[in-house]
């Protein structure tokens, strides 16, 4: 199986690439066209600004490489958000494939609410192949700041102040919030569960 | 429900663990990885590794041990010591870091934290603060607690926070090294005061002590080094103990 991890200006890329070969995957990280569209499975992983993430895809044309891709796309956290329709960070325009999802910004109303969320948070209502063996409310791992609403793609929510997505899926796209690639035992699970789809 | 979170520190001098900065003989604790790997297992929420290595040559092993620590780690990770630069940052993130923590060096320089925001994002900087009562007030010290400043450690984390760091990690030099538990008031105003998480740390004694901090200052980690080397406290135990507290923990 070829699997390949979308090389752009965003952090933790690598950190994806070691939790592959954690579980025995030799990903290739790369912006190259032709060897994304040809892999068996693609990764889009993402820490960072949502407005110079999207420049930078559309400068590359990585923008129309992604929307056009047709085996399974996994997006993590920023990646994941950059799937969306609209994010409110830096009023950025993202991909659209989730057309009717915005991503909106966690507001610090709440007592006790701290931004970004970091740390460990359950996921529940669980409702996709990607989450095979794993129990109702397990924790994953989270660093962010915002977050894409809940919607009829969500096959996954945690809670932080609100309920949103935790993941979504729309045909060969998936997307997650949490790092899978820092979830421990969950996380691996999760990955290879998305490499076995 | 977001979870409180369980932090052992590791310190690295030359590539190599060593226990207890409050030890006059620092004692050599074997392979970090390994340990790391331990705190793993064990249900550790994420570690930090803080190098005290001193020379800037012997510094270039942490790079190496960072990228050996990422391959086998399966949980996050913070690295401090010595960074004061965003190639500093740089380095260590590519190697697979996915925090780093800048202590003395803001403080020199506190537009560093909005550089390394700027360039890496506030989820990765993380900025460390030794607070000390000094006159009364709790103060920051700089340079492992030798040297004093004029800064309110309250002023000093809205500064820093202001100026883009993801998270603060407090340090009670009055309470590191005593287990008499962690420094409450001053957290919990510090925890009242920012928005970002807070991490404690210093004077972990006993189970009890983590419960007090989360119950009673809402810091929402806490970090402890040496009752964890030396086994005096089990991570499993400990959160079964906080769980048992109704604290929301990972089991």
């Amino acid at each position: 199986m070829n699997t390949v991890i979308i090389k752009y200006n965003s952090g933790n890329i690598q950190s994806v690439q070691f939790a592959l070969e954690r579980i025995g995957i030799n990903a290739i990280v790369t912006d190259d066209a032709a060897q994304i569209k040809s892999a068996d499975k693609v990764i889009f992983p993402g820490v960072g600004e949502a407005s110079s993430a999207m420049n930078f895809l559309k400068e590359r044309k990585l923008d129309e490489l992604i929307i056009s891709l047709k085996q399974p796309v996994l997006g993590i956290c920023l990646g994941m958000q950059l799937l969306c329709k609209y994010s409110e960070e830096n009023d950025t325009n993202c991909l659209g494939i989730f057309e009717n999802v915005t991503v909106r910004k966690f507001h610090a109303t709440e007592a006790n609410l701290k931004i970004p969320q970091i740390g460990w948070n359950s996921i529940s209502n669980l409702q996709s192949g990607l989450f095979k063996n794993i129990d109702n409310n397990s924790y994953c791992y989270y660093v962010h700041g915002y977050y894409a609403e809940q919607n009829e793609h969500t096959i996954a929510t945690t809670e932080y102040g609100i309920a949103y997505s935790a993941a979504i899926q729309k045909n060969n796209f998936y997307g997650v919030q949490f790092h899978p690639e820092k979830s421990a035992a969950v996380g691996e699970q999760i990955l290879k569960n998305f490499l076995a789809i | 429900m977001l979870t409180k979170r369980i932090i052992p520190c590791l310190d690295i001098k030359d590539g190599r663990t060593v226990k207890g900065t409050n030890f006059i003989e620092l004692r050599d604790a074997g392979n970090p990885v390994e340990l790391a790997m331990r705190y793993c297992e064990e249900g550790a929420d994420e570690l930090v590794f803080l190098d005290i290595t001193a020379t800037t040559e012997k510094r270039k092993t942490l790079a190496k041990l960072v990228r050996k620590i990422a391959t086998h780690i399966n949980i996050p990770f913070t690295v401090g010591g010595g960074i004061s630069t965003v190639e500093d940052v740089s380095v260590l993130l590519e190697n697979g870091a996915d925090k780093i923590s800048i202590n003395t060096s803001a403080v020199k320089n506190p537009q560093l934290i909005n550089e390394l925001a700027k360039n890496f994002g506030s989820q990765c900087v993380v900025v460390a603060i030794d607070a000390k009562i000094i006159d009364n007030d709790w103060k920051v010290v700089t340079h492992g607690g030798r040297n004093a400043t004029t800064l309110l450690t309250i002023d000093w984390a809205k500064e820093a926070t202001e100026r883009g760091a993801g998270e603060l990690l407090l340090t009670s030099m009055e309470n590191d090294g005593t287990k008499v538990g962690f420094a409450l008031e001053i957290t919990k105003e510090i925890t009242n005061s920012v928005t970002v998480p807070v991490i404690a740390s210093g004077g972990a004694g006993s189970m009890e002590h983590f419960a007090d901090i989360f119950q009673q200052a809402n810091a929402d980690a806490a970090l402890a080094a040496s009752i964890f080397h030396f086994k005096e406290i089990a991570i499993p135990d400990l959160k079964q103990y906080l769980r048992n507290q109704n604290i929301a923990v990972r089991l």
